[in-house]
């Protein structure tokens, strides 16, 4: 299976990248070869294998519904690019 | 020997008995990475004010009679796991100049054991990669040779420990981040069983495989970083609530009457002839303290790192879509909000990370979700079965080489994205079946570098593996061996 430049293109709108058109040619033959090289799964007969998720060994972890200590609002903002009146600022999205 | 040189369990000693006091000791090691950080180059930022304050609070606790196994011990910590206060970057340039308000577990477990912090080290940009080459701060050496990489992803921690900048040091490991650098550095690299260490604070990369873990001298050090590290927190609901055991006391348990499997799958063509030999040396050693050595196969071992590299790259690429510009980090802002997203992650994510987010995206995108990442995760379970086969069996513990050459060249694969993938062949499966493995000094390869003997455990018996890991280095001296810097 080979990922053509257009594909690649829209991976990366999907991933939310901009990439450049040297970029789009570099990652492009990148992602053949490694597609290549993971295409060896394929010939593994899977049927009936359930999946594994992650190899932990619990299940849902519990805790008692209650207030606890947060960060302060304006320290969570201290770190942002912008803020105004103690929201996360950014460009407008309605008119 | 100079006090920076000395093991955790050491320093312990003379700090109780005091002979020194951490604020010495953190004046030695502080000096020393002034002498040599200019060659190494292991940190992206080193807390020299932050760390004598520490020192001097671990002096109060120890005189105060209240020392416990870290207090007044220098440290340092991957720059991936969020420190307040102290700027935390990934060696991305989308995190540049972070300092977070908040600590994360591992940081608050240290601050409360006393532990002295002397700087963050450099990683792969998001512990992507097996070199430290992607990092955006700049290129780490390896201690035993300038022109060699360190390893990765958490080589500077590993470099840390091996030019003796810190006595101690954690990294994260999620492909084999912390054993490949452990072995390329010459230290012990240790990764736990998945959910042993909280992972709140730490930056996730791909969440059902990464683990925080100890790079230290020796063994005992690492069951010292262990016990003061793993254990359940509120904070992070995959970790497990198990008891801690007592790894110290449990060294010495040996390896006396353990079944060591060697799965004829690791020793394989393309492996450097002078690591399986160091290896094989290896074995013969845990023969010769009491181990039960028997060939096993783990038939599945073929195929882990490409399944490796879709089920990683799937959880990178949904993990790495918080950092669009709005919160924390770089924002880059053209115009809308769209625009403001795309921007940003161009300029701030390195190729490497461009690379895996674009493959995990991909493999999760509709029409080939099937092929790729539910087939990676099938093979996952025939993975994680290979081992349980082989412990249902009697197995008790795994050897392996940790990676299949010694360290090599600064730029020799960097260009070949697949081929530094391979460089984690050996250490790959560990962290999809979610086992506890250590690497451990056990040679030199003809370059002088040093090669690294692995051993996995089952799930959540650090006790036998670290004992296994102990009783090695009471019969060999390869850990003692120091880098001329």
């Amino acid at each position: 299976m080979s990922v053509g430049n257009e594909e690649v293109k829209k991976i990366a709108k999907l991933a939310r990248l901009e990439l450049t058109g040297d970029e789009v040619t570099a990652l492009g033959a990148d992602l053949n070869a490694i597609l290549g090289y993971v295409d060896q799964l394929s010939a593994l007969d899977t049927t009936g294998v359930p999946t594994l998720e992650h190899a932990a060994e619990f299940g849902d972890s519990w805790r008692d519904d209650e207030n606890r200590p947060s960060l302060p609002r304006e320290r969570s903002l201290d770190v942002a690019p912008r803020s105004v009146d103690g929201c996360f600022a950014v460009p407008k999205i309605i008119e | 020997m100079e006090p920076y040189q000395w093991t955790i369990h050491e320093a312990r000693e003379r700090l109780d008995k005091g002979e020194i006091s951490s604020v010495e000791l953190t004046r030695h090691v502080l000096a020393r990475i002034d002498a040599v950080e200019p060659k190494v180059q292991a940190f992206n930022t080193v807390t020299a004010a932050r760390a004598l304050a520490d020192a001097e609070a671990a002096d109060r606790m120890i005189a105060g009679g209240n020392a416990q196994p870290l207090t007044g011990i220098p440290i340092a910590l991957k720059d991936n796991m969020i420190t307040e206060g102290v700027e935390t970057t990934c060696s991305s340039k989308i995190l540049s100049g972070y300092v977070p308000p908040f600590d994360g577990t591992i940081s608050a477990r240290m601050k409360a054991a006393g532990a002295v912090l002397v700087g963050k080290t450099n990683l792969d940009e998001f512990a992507m990669g097996s070199s430290t080459e992607n990092s955006a701060t700049k290129t780490t050496r390896n201690p035993w040779d300038p022109e060699r990489a360190p390893g990765g992803s958490s080589g500077g921690s590993a470099a840390a420990v091996a030019a003796d900048m810190c006595l101690g040091s954690f990294g994260s490991d999620t492909g084999g981040s912390i054993r490949q650098p452990g072995a390329l550095c010459g230290v012990v690299g240790f990764k736990p069983t998945y959910g042993r260490v909280s992972r709140f604070g730490l930056v996730a990369f791909a969440s059902s495989l990464d683990q925080i873990g100890p790079f230290t001298r020796d063994v005992h050090d690492a069951a010292i970083l262990l016990a003061a590290s793993a254990g359940s927190d509120p904070l992070d609901s995959t970790c497990s609530d198990r008891p801690v055991d007592d790894y110290v006391a449990g060294l010495s348990a040996g390896v006396k009457g353990r079944t060591i499997g060697v799965p004829k799958e690791y020793f394989i063509e393309g492996t450097d002839p002078a690591v399986a030999a160091a290896v094989q040396d290896g074995i013969r050693q845990l023969e010769a303290q009491g181990a039960t050595v028997r060939e096993i196969s783990l038939p599945h071992t073929q195929y882990a790192t490409a399944c490796y590299y879709l089920v990683a790259t799937a959880e990178a690429s949904s993990n790495l879509g918080r950092y669009d510009g709005v919160r924390y980090g770089l924002r880059e802002e053209p115009g809308d909000l769209l625009s403001m997203y795309m921007a940003t992650r161009e300029a701030g994510f390195g190729t490497e990370v461009k690379r895996r987010i674009m493959l995990g995206t991909y493999a999760l995108s509709a029409g080939y979700y099937d092929a790729y990442y539910k087939k990676a995760q099938q093979v996952r379970t025939l993975i994680l079965r290979d081992f349980e086969t082989a412990f249902d069996a009697g197995v008790d513990l795994v050897v392996t080489p940790t990676a299949p050459t010694g360290a090599f060249k600064i730029g020799e694969k960097s260009g070949d994205p697949l081929q530094m993938y391979l460089s984690d062949i050996f250490t790959i499966s560990c962290n999809l079946a979610g086992l506890p493995g250590i690497s451990v000094p056990c040679g030199f390869d003809g370059n002088h570098m040093p090669i690294g003997l692995q051993l996995i455990g089952k799930r959540f018996d650090e006790s036998t593996l670290l004992a296994a890991a102990h009783a090695y280095q009471q019969g060999t001296d390869f850990h003692t061996r120091r880098p001329q810097l």
